[in-house]
């Protein structure tokens, strides 16, 4: 039987839209991060800031230099990847859970990074050698934990998403009672260090944290892309992924070790980010769809330009100061999320 | 050639299925009848692999499939069309080769999934979202996926459920074509009794998870099997051509053969 002209053009046009919608957000995502490079509370001349980037050797006042690379670069990079592997997390969570009201925060990742830090700090502990990376690593040690919790309940009880979702919950809840206890234990002084921890604040990113949320968020898109098919697939229900061949236990276990390395890797070093994570994968879908070969990197793109965003906005709110970007990204991301609401698309939710 | 010996299948203390037995040459059309809560999707999903069961599922002399050989040799066909997904109807089509799609599609494969939409009249449909078409035409998306999986046994649970009656007959026409052609078997769960006699090769009647007949429609559907199947007296005539005429006259009082016993 003869395909006729307009059928064959299907899947060339298909594709074609969704790299576009790639090539948008991309350049966008560009223009965006010079913009964040460009903007500060040290009010740099925009000339200085780009000859600092550009042609570095020919810079003539170092206070220059230090600013744009040691403090705006790796916050700017920083935003970059901490928005990549929340939207990227988010995408893959709300496939796995069948919930488009799952993110990475949903199965309490990122309570057990916060409940981590807020110990640390507590009870002020160090690491030898390396004591400034301390809370990093209790806050990655800690989303581990909460991670092993809801892999081992599912795993003895069934790897459902509705089992998963249950335990996460509970997860959840469990350290955010951890984490207030620790905070109604904890003196004025180290409550506010606390406190301003679990705001995330880009402040707290240096070239190291970058590298290593980076390789992370790198190591794991490399994976996911390999299982791009099968998670477009699970869209369709296990039922009909399984009868495809799909091994849906095996992926639902796989996918959540990886969403949680990512998130772990993402709140580590900058604290909590709210809204990134549930909100960049329905924009991303609503642009290219559900192929997860397109929607994963759209949905990373998208969470690293609203964070870049919100790091921009974070720096103009008060002029002089930054404010933490959790607080900008919760504020930016609710109205956003029912403006979505208000204009969904059938399907899409 | 497909065996199925001695299939047991288990929800929790509840025998759904209890020592089952058939034989399905090539090319052959199987309709699965019998009432609800009797068994059939257990069946279907049992001989695809996709639920634990005992006893044993032969294809072609060979008895344990791998997940994914298993899953290239059945085509199973959920019953459920109500899922829906802002996925294409073309990469709906094109999933049914999981395994050989990498980060592009190879242009034969693309080709050969537009020309099973046409297949099923749907060549206008590629670039609809799954969650825009109507129930029928969802149906019809996943028969083409089935057929695009071009597998050895087509399992269908309810394939006409969501058609009109002329969909129905061209469905069914189609899958008794395609058994005939590739020497696939098919074997379709059904309630409508007349459609499967006139388009199936053979019924396997099952009632509280037994097979209570097997064989050619004209043999096998009469009067009295259909009210112990189903607790209804009715008149059935079997015309030329494979046309059978079933008027329902009455419901039996007492239970039914599939309900007591039907899974929760």
């Amino acid at each position: 039987m003869s395909v006729n002209i307009e059928s064959s053009a299907v899947y060339t046009n298909l594709i074609a839209r969704r790299l576009w919608w790639l090539l948008v957000v991309a350049s966008l995502l560009v223009t965006m991060t010079i913009i964040d490079i460009l903007v500060g509370p040290a009010f740099l001349n925009v000339f200085d800031v780009l000859g600092a980037l550009l042609t570095p050797e020919q810079t003539s006042d170092p206070t220059v230099y230090v600013i744009v690379h040691s403090i705006r670069m790796p916050m700017t990079l920083m935003a970059m990847v901490v928005g990549a592997s929340l939207g990227i997390a988010g995408a893959q969570m709300q496939t796995i859970l069948g919930n488009p009201l799952a993110s990475p925060y949903t199965l309490g990742f990122s309570a057990a990074a916060g409940f981590g830090a807020a110990v640390t700090i507590l009870f002020g502990l160090q690491l030898p050698f390396i004591p400034e990376f301390t809370v990093p690593i209790a806050a990655f040690i800690s989303a581990g934990l909460a991670c092993g919790l809801v892999y081992g309940f599912a795993h003895l009880r069934g790897v459902t998403a509705e089992i998963m979702i249950l335990a996460g919950i509970a997860t959840l809840f469990l350290f955010q009672s951890l984490q207030s206890l620790v905070q109604y234990l904890a003196s004025p002084e180290v409550l506010q260090e606390i406190v301003f921890w679990l705001f995330g604040s880009m402040l707290k990113a240096t070239w190291f944290s970058v590298a290593v949320s980076g390789s992370i968020l790198v190591f794991s898109f490399l994976l996911l892309v390999n299982d791009s098919w099968k998670l477009t697939a699970l869209r369709l229900g296990d039922e009909r992924a399984r009868s495809l061949g799909v091994n849906v236990h095996r992926l639902r276990l796989k996918i959540f070790v990886i969403v949680s390395l990512l998130t772990a890797g993402a709140v580590a070093f900058i604290g909590t980010i709210g809204f990134v994570g549930l909100v960049a994968p329905h924009i991303a879908r609503m642009l290219v769809g559900e192929d997860h070969r397109v929607l994963t990197p759209v949905s990373g793109i998208v969470g690293a330009i609203m964070m870049v965003g919100a790091s921009i906005a974070s720096k103009l709110i008060s002029p002089g100061m930054v404010v933490p970007i959790g607080i900008v990204t919760a504020v930016v991301g609710v109205p956003f999320l029912f403006a979505l609401i208000l204009s969904r698309k059938k399907g899409h939710w | 050639m497909l065996n199925v010996d001695g299939l047991y299948v288990d929800y929790g203390s509840v025998n759904v299925l209890k020592d089952l037995s058939f034989s399905a040459k090539p090319g052959s059309f199987i309709a699965l009848l019998g009432p609800n809560g009797t068994g059939k999707s257990t069946l279907l999903k049992a001989v695809a692999g996709l639920i634990p069961a005992r006893g044993s599922v032969c294809l072609g002399g060979i008895r344990k499939l791998a997940r994914q050989q298993s899953a290239d040799a059945f085509a199973y066909m959920p019953q459920d069309t109500g899922a829906t997904s802002s996925l294409t109807v073309l990469e709906v089509v094109l999933l049914g080769r999981l395994r050989s799609l990498g980060l592009q599609v190879p242009g034969s494969l693309r080709e050969e999934a537009e020309e099973g939409l046409s297949r099923f009249g749907l060549q206008s449909l590629g670039a609809r979202t799954l969650d825009a078409v109507s129930g029928g035409q969802r149906q019809l998306v996943y028969l083409a996926q089935s057929f695009f999986r071009n597998p050895e046994v087509l399992l269908l649970d309810e394939p006409t459920a969501a058609l009109d009656l002329r969909h129905q007959l061209i469905v069914l026409d189609r899958v008794a074509a395609h058994c005939r052609e590739n020497g696939t078997i098919a074997i379709a769960a059904m309630h409508d009794l007349a459609l499967a006699s006139r388009c199936a090769d053979r019924l396997i009647c099952l009632s509280a998870g037994e097979i209570v007949a097997d064989g050619p429609p004209a043999d096998t559907l009469t009067g009295p099997l259909i009210k112990d199947m189903y607790g209804i007296e009715a008149d059935v005539v079997h015309g030329t051509g494979g046309i059978t005429h079933i008027t329902p006259l009455r419901a039996v009082e007492g239970a039914i053969g599939g309900l007591s016993s039907s899974p929760q």
